[in-house]
């Protein structure tokens, strides 16, 4: 049998409280806005910088367009899932899915939620109330939440597609991990041409949080 | 050694590579066809891949291979092995010489499925191996166990992970291709001529099957001398667990130091061992998803030791188990769990968001017009695919397994004279449409079909078909045409449209409801997303503000380009530009945009 290769090194910048010993987050968001990237960076700089890795992915089918979640255990040694109540944070790219996953928040939590809303069509054919970001910023206002104009400074970074990686410059200063390796793995991962835009996306996306 | 945060089926192929595979086939389904799509995607690539037609199909591929000496894998979903479960019962009497494993991805929770089969009573029912990894390093791990494995006892190995180790990922450690020969020795296949062995007549298979009752004892007890079934005995504790597959995860995060635990990561078991660790102990619980395999066998030995597991309450048979629901068997069964959960409930009564079909989806207008034509009082049963989605439009009545949609609408349409629209993508027409459609046309059952042709496997990642043109190695293949083979079937009407054109699918469809028998109706037109990746652009749609009445005919369409605000539809940046909405529209308010 292979040896377990990581050995679950802390770089003990800010962590979770509670009795979970891994940092356990969610991101979240609508199929297709990119949740699978920021993951895949979170999970490339828990590697560079040694250090255990669980996520747990939607695929299939539920990507059609259709909510999707994906749990990350920074530091994680067991299984993938986070329970409910028990997230150290969600990173969400639609503020709706932010309050649709918040009961996986424990307490001290913080959400960092992008502002914009894409609604979803089931409201349009079933003419169900269309919430407003004011009466969902309500709703989790016993709980810190730090929203970001993604749209905005995905734009000033260059391009709309790289809302994702301002999400994560923004999600930056309470990850448990350092600047410098997640700046790494946005380097590595995203396509060669959008380097550039996406590292420029990150320090927007960090500076605003 | 190398570390990479890999996707668990990414790590199962790569290990596949590590053992030095030779030749794969598989047919696409979630969780399982990733394994198949690296395997494919891989540089260097000195092995055979294939998708192949169907699950059934692919299993025979892959055990001749493994009958001549080589490695092997088939690759399926829990409900593909159903497909390949006449060769699957088969085959641990004939056995193999090559390693051969059996990867069936099972899906707890139905993520992406139509049940919660467990792919490890398939195991114990064909008396053959079945490894069941707890993590993504364990997946890896065990395939490198599995194919030694499987040539020492001559038995093919299902390996059974769950979509929380396929869709999951990890650090995962791997031993590098190419680096000190690791993935480099491939062997060619040499059939040796052996009809006792391969000619399951009577008088052949009757001494099979005693040879294959014969190595069941030892098979059990190599996987205890392995590791693969082990027990962490804590002196003096009278408290056991027991866990199998990806419980053992749960359980090692919240087992207090002082009670015993024992991993179960491969069958059949060992019933001395599990009877002496089970003895030891007062109470045992036993943790596992799905079936209660282990807690069965864990009751024959008990004895006069409480056992709890399924069978009395404290862990569900059904869904994905959780922290939450191993902390609460816990709690049940009297042990004292290392972290407690409260579990919150979801905000109540947002705007669900479910999967839809994607804007410019050709089977959306399909079900548009056969709604419009046979209204509500027909029939639809459908099949496996993105277009089960069609559930929201109305147009989807039954599903029940891959190529069902032709065949419960046969049933139906001889009992009951409702119109009876069938519908069915061409893959799944192909995997196994076509049985359904001979029959309907022999029999004379009184129905339409409608192919939904999108030219390939969509929903689980855009895997090529026969009918894609091209193979999974990516070499041209020999073309092969729907309307041949319906024709061949028996059908005579077969008619092809392009779902893009409404008026003529709304003729098409009007022609077929007005004709007695079998009729098929092609409706082709590439899947949105494949056609976007190859670069074709279409323009795309506006709506005049000025002119739209608000009637929200374009909205009960049901695209995700179309929004409704004040009044008035508009058309977001997701519109690929199909143009059915501008035909829909009855003030003609919407048109291509102009650039």
């Amino acid at each position: 049998m292979t040896q377990q290769a990581c050995t679950g090194t802390k770089a003990g910048t800010s962590r979770g409280t509670g009795d979970n010993d891994s940092f356990d987050l969610l991101i979240v968001g609508v199929g297709g806005q990119g949740t699978i990237l920021a993951s895949n960076i979170i999970g490339e700089a828990c590697i560079l910088e040694g250090r255990n890795v669980r996520s747990a992915e939607t695929h299939g089918m539920a990507q059609r367009g259709g909510s999707v979640e994906t749990h990350i255990r920074i530091d994680g040694r067991y299984g993938p899932l986070v329970p409910t109540g028990a997230a150290d944070m969600i990173i969400s790219f639609d503020l709706l899915e932010a309050l649709r996953y918040r009961h996986f928040l424990k307490p001290s939590g913080t959400v960092v939620s992008a502002e914009g809303i894409v609604v979803p069509i089931s409201a349009f054919q079933n003419n169900l109330e269309i919430p407003s970001a004011d009466w969902i910023k309500e709703q989790m206002s016993d709980i810190k939440l730090i929203t970001v104009d993604a749209e905005k400074l995905a734009k000033d970074a260059g391009s709309i597609l790289s809302q994702n990686v301002v999400m994560l410059g923004a999600a930056a200063k309470i990850l448990p991990l350092k600047k410098e390796s997640l700046l790494k793995a946005v380097e590595e991962l995203v396509p060669k041409k959008t380097v550039e835009i996406n590292k420029k996306a990150f320090l927007l996306g960090y500076e605003s949080a | 050694m190398v570390t990479r945060y890999m996707l668990g089926n990414e790590a199962i192929a790569y290990a596949c590579c590590e053992a030095n595979l030779d030749f794969a086939s598989g047919y696409p389904g979630t969780p399982s066809s990733e394994v198949i799509d690296t395997l494919r995607a891989q540089k260097l690539r000195d092995f055979y891949v294939e998708w192949s037609v169907n699950e059934k199909v692919a299993f025979e591929n892959a055990l001749g291979a493994a009958w001549t000496g080589v490695r092997s894998l088939f690759t399926t979903k829990h409900v593909g092995l159903n497909v390949a479960a006449d060769p699957l019962m088969t085959s641990g009497y004939t056995g193999v010489k090559g390693g051969f494993v059996i990867l069936s991805a099972d899906d707890p929770y139905a993520h992406s499925s139509q049940n919660e089969q467990d792919s490890r009573i398939y195991a114990k029912f064909a008396g053959i191996f079945c490894l069941d990894p707890a993590n993504v390093q364990e997946a890896h791990d065990m395939i490198l166990t599995a194919y030694p494995l499987s040539e020492e006892f001559e038995i093919p190995v299902l390996f059974r992970p769950t979509t929380r180790i396929c869709h999951s990922k990890s650090n995962v450690g791997l031993n590098e291709i190419g680096k000190d020969g690791v993935g480099t020795e491939h062997r060619t296949g040499n059939f040796g001529k052996d009809p006792r062995q391969y000619v399951v007549v009577p008088a052949h298979t009757r001494i099979l099957h005693k040879k294959l009752i014969e190595k069941q004892d030892a098979m059990a007890e190599h996987l205890v001398k392995l590791g693969l079934n082990r027990a962490e005995i804590k002196e003096g504790s009278k408290t056991a667990v027991i866990a199998g597959g990806i419980a053992a995860e749960y359980v090692r995060e919240i087992l207090p130091d002082d009670v015993s635990f024992a991993v179960i990561g491969a069958y059949p078991i060992d019933t001395e061992w599990l009877a002496s660790f089970v003895g030891r102990h007062e109470k045992v619980l036993v943790v596992e998803e799905l079936a209660p395999v282990i807690e069965e066998e864990v009751r024959q030995v008990a004895g006069k030791v409480s056992v709890f597991g399924k069978k009395n309450g404290c862990v569900p048979y059904d869904g994905e188990l959780t922290l939450e629901k191993v902390s609460a068997a816990f709690e049940k069964a009297g042990i004292k769990s290392r972290r407690s959960f409260v579990p919150v409930a979801p905000v109540a009564d947002l705007p669900p968001r479910p999967p839809i079909l994607c804007a410019g989806c050709g089977h959306r207008a399909v079900f548009y017009a056969m709604k419009k034509v046979f209204g509500k009082d027909a029939v639809f049963p459908s099949d496996i695919g993105c277009y089960t989605l069609g559930i929201q439009l109305g147009t989807v009545d039954t599903t029940i397994c891959m190529g069902a949609s032709i065949t419960i609408g046969s049933g139906i349409s001889h009992v009951d004279n409702k119109q009876i629209v069938s519908t069915i993508g061409d893959s799944t027409f192909l995997h196994t449409g076509i049985p359904g459609l001979i029959n309907a046309v022999y029999n004379g059952a009184n129905q339409t079909v409608v192919i939904l042709d999108n030219r390939i496997t969509a929903m689980t990642g855009h895997q090529p078909n026969p009918n894609t043109g091209i193979t999974a190695k990516g070499e041209i293949s020999p073309t092969i045409s729907l309307e041949a083979i319906c024709r061949a079937c028996g059908a005579t009407f077969v008619e092809t449209v392009d779902p893009y054109d409404l008026l003529l699918l709304l003729q098409t469809f009007t022609k077929a409801k007005d004709t007695k028998g079998v009729k098929v109706i092609i409706a082709r037109q590439p899947c949105v997303i494949a056609a976007k990746k190859s670069g074709l652009k279409r323009r795309r749609l506006t709506v005049n503000p000025d002119v739209c009445i608000g009637c929200k005919a374009c909205v009960r369409f049901g695209c995700p380009a179309i929004e409704f605000f004040d009044k008035t539809a508009s058309i977001t940046e997701l519109c690929s530009g199909c143009g059915i909405c501008a035909e829909i529209c009855p003030k003609s308010a919407i048109s291509q945009e102009v650039i």
